[in-house]
């Protein structure tokens, strides 16, 4: 993540750097030499996107060599920790006769409702508390107890409630992020200059007209914000899900994996997970920066 | 007949641990078309008794009248500027004028119209795609000039508008204010604390003392004055002595202070 991050700070720095010379170039005169320490500037920024990158892949090969070699030295014992060939070759198999993909798909949907409905909910949760300081000053306690609880333990319950299924793997995706989300979106409703709502009122504005206006798109940086750390938290809620109960996903594979002691399968199905959750949060990311511009 | 009136208004701020009397039997009324100023030292409730006029905080004790009515009975009717513009940064400049009128469901292209002629007579054109973080300090407290304007409100409130400008911007600022409001013929009442801006834009000046909020002494600008443009009230023979005398006002309420 570190990694992404600095890369996309060092494009914006370079397409900014573009941006004024090209302005530059209009209201001021660019000598060579300028244009010379301008070249050499994004040599640099270059250069050293480079050698980054170099130790990016040195550590992750190196990895994998290691792991690979140490498997074969029999210095790690093989039964327990697989090694890189085999998780591919697994791997390769899984996803040629096509039975990876069902888990897959399952877990990912799973994943991408429980993210969803756990933000709508604690974006509603949040509003509804706004709307009256004694039913939030009610609540307050519960949603106290009920963020500092492990929602995972919760896990047994919500599968009795609602039947081993979907439904219930879904309740815990949703369930590990909607009280958090609640807390922080609520906390930013407060947090927003009360000045808004005296401009607002001064025009005869209703409190929902206040909500409106000012209070819900002020926050909304905070909304998206948390996009990022809900998605992490849909995955941890609904592996453990699958982990209780399932009999498909990728958390299932895992377990079913460590029962029957095919520690290549958990490797295996660590690496998916590993990869999707990834992209997943790739895709709030740019969604992220989608809505910080469409809302700017 | 007076336009807007505070008959003995008394105002109380509470916490758990005492209760603080901000304002105390403060009267005073306005004929159309007069702009008043307070001043005072902080904490002397000046901004209390905006809040009280506008609606937005409810007194205690004591009336608000407008036109011999409660005031909170004319939702919008009263113009509210504050010390810093409040424009909402996610709108453009004239989603931001016409808030007021979103807000009071009147959005019209004629309001449109005249929130642009309004938009171009405090000098900005062109601006009203552009969003608040591209205009500079001064032309930012314009536009709330005329967000606060464009809804045409029976009263302006103007809570220590220019304080957070520079010098220069200041004077200019005054000096289109004190034009327009004469222009429409607006009822205004201004706080500041700069007793130069009270005498060169404003009819009267009531200097207030604080513990408890109450109105010390009132001060009417000399006829001369009341026209003239800010910038050159103050080079007026009559400036100074009356200058001289509201600062006496003030800084006796200071030396009350410190031996009581």
């Amino acid at each position: 993540m570190a990694k992404k991050y600095k890369k996309t700070r060092d494009e914006s720095h370079i397409s900014a750097a573009r941006h004024r010379n090209e302005k530059g170039l209009k209201d001021m005169k660019t000598t060579k030499e300028d244009q010379h320490l301008y070249n050499q500037y994004i040599h640099d920024i270059n250069q050293e996107r480079k050698i980054v990158l170099f130790w990016q892949c040195i550590i992750i090969i190196g990895f994998i060599g290691l792991w690979e070699l140490a498997s074969r030295m029999a210095w790690i014992d093989p039964l327990l920790f697989s090694s890189p060939s085999h998780i591919v070759a697994l791997l390769v198999e899984k996803f040629s006769d096509g039975s990876i993909v069902r888990h897959i798909g399952v877990t990912v949907m799973e994943t991408v409702l429980g993210f969803i409905i756990g933000t709508l909910l604690g974006v509603l949760l949040a509003s509804s508390l706004w709307t009256s300081k004694r039913y939030a000053n009610v609540m307050d306690p519960y949603l106290v107890v009920l963020n500092a609880m492990p929602k995972v333990a919760l896990g047994p319950i919500i599968i009795v409630a609602m039947g081993p299924g979907y439904g219930a793997i879904i309740a815990m995706g949703a369930i590990i992020s909607v009280i958090i989300t609640t807390i922080v979106i609520f906390s930013g409703f407060r947090e927003v200059d009360p000045n808004y709502e005296k401009v607002l009122k001064s025009f005869g504005a209703t409190k929902w007209q206040c909500f409106k206006e000012a209070i819900f798109p002020a926050t909304l940086p905070v909304m998206i914000s948390t996009l990022k750390v809900n998605v992490g938290l849909s995955w941890v809620g609904v592996i453990v899900g699958e982990f209780l109960v399932s009999k498909e996903g990728l958390g299932y594979l895992i377990v079913y994996g460590f029962q029957v002691f095919d520690f290549t399968l958990v490797m295996a199905s660590l690496v998916v997970i590993a990869v999707f959750a990834a992209l997943m949060y790739k895709i709030v990311e740019k969604i992220e920066s989608w809505l910080i511009k469409k809302a700017t | 007949m007076s336009f807007l009136s505070l008959e003995n208004v008394t105002h109380h701020y509470f916490t758990k641990k005492n209760v603080t009397r901000a304002l105390d039997d403060i009267s005073f009324s306005l004929d159309e078309g007069e702009f008043v100023s307070l001043v005072g030292p902080s904490g002397c409730g000046k901004s209390t008794i905006l809040s009280i006029v506008s609606g937005i905080m409810q007194q205690t004790k004591g009336k608000v009248l407008l036109d011999n009515h409660p005031v909170r009975e004319f939702p919008g009717a009263i113009g509210y500027m504050l010390q810093q513009d409040y424009l909402f940064p996610w709108k453009t400049i004239i989603d931001n004028v016409l808030l007021g009128p979103k807000i009071q469901q009147k959005t019209s292209a004629d309001i449109r119209k005249k929130a642009l002629e309004l938009l171009s007579e405090v000098g900005l054109k062109n601006v009203e795609d552009d969003y608040p973080d591209s205009l500079s300090g001064g032309m930012r407290q314009r536009v709330a000039l005329v967000r606060t304007l464009v809804t045409d409100p029976k009263v302006l409130l103007l809570d220590e508008p220019f304080s957070a400008l520079d010098y220069q911007t200041k004077l200019n600022l005054e000096d289109l204010v004190h034009k327009l409001l004469r222009q429409y013929h607006k009822t205004a009442i201004l706080v500041t604390h700069d007793i130069g801006e009270a005498i060169s834009m404003t009819d009267r000046i009531f200097v207030m003392e604080a513990n408890p909020g109450r109105i010390a002494k009132t001060f009417e600008v000399p006829i001369e004055l009341r026209d003239e443009i800010p910038f050159l009230v103050r080079r007026h023979s009559k400036y100074q002595p009356l200058f001289d005398k509201v600062w006496a006002a003030l800084n006796g309420e200071e030396i009350q202070k410190n031996t009581g």
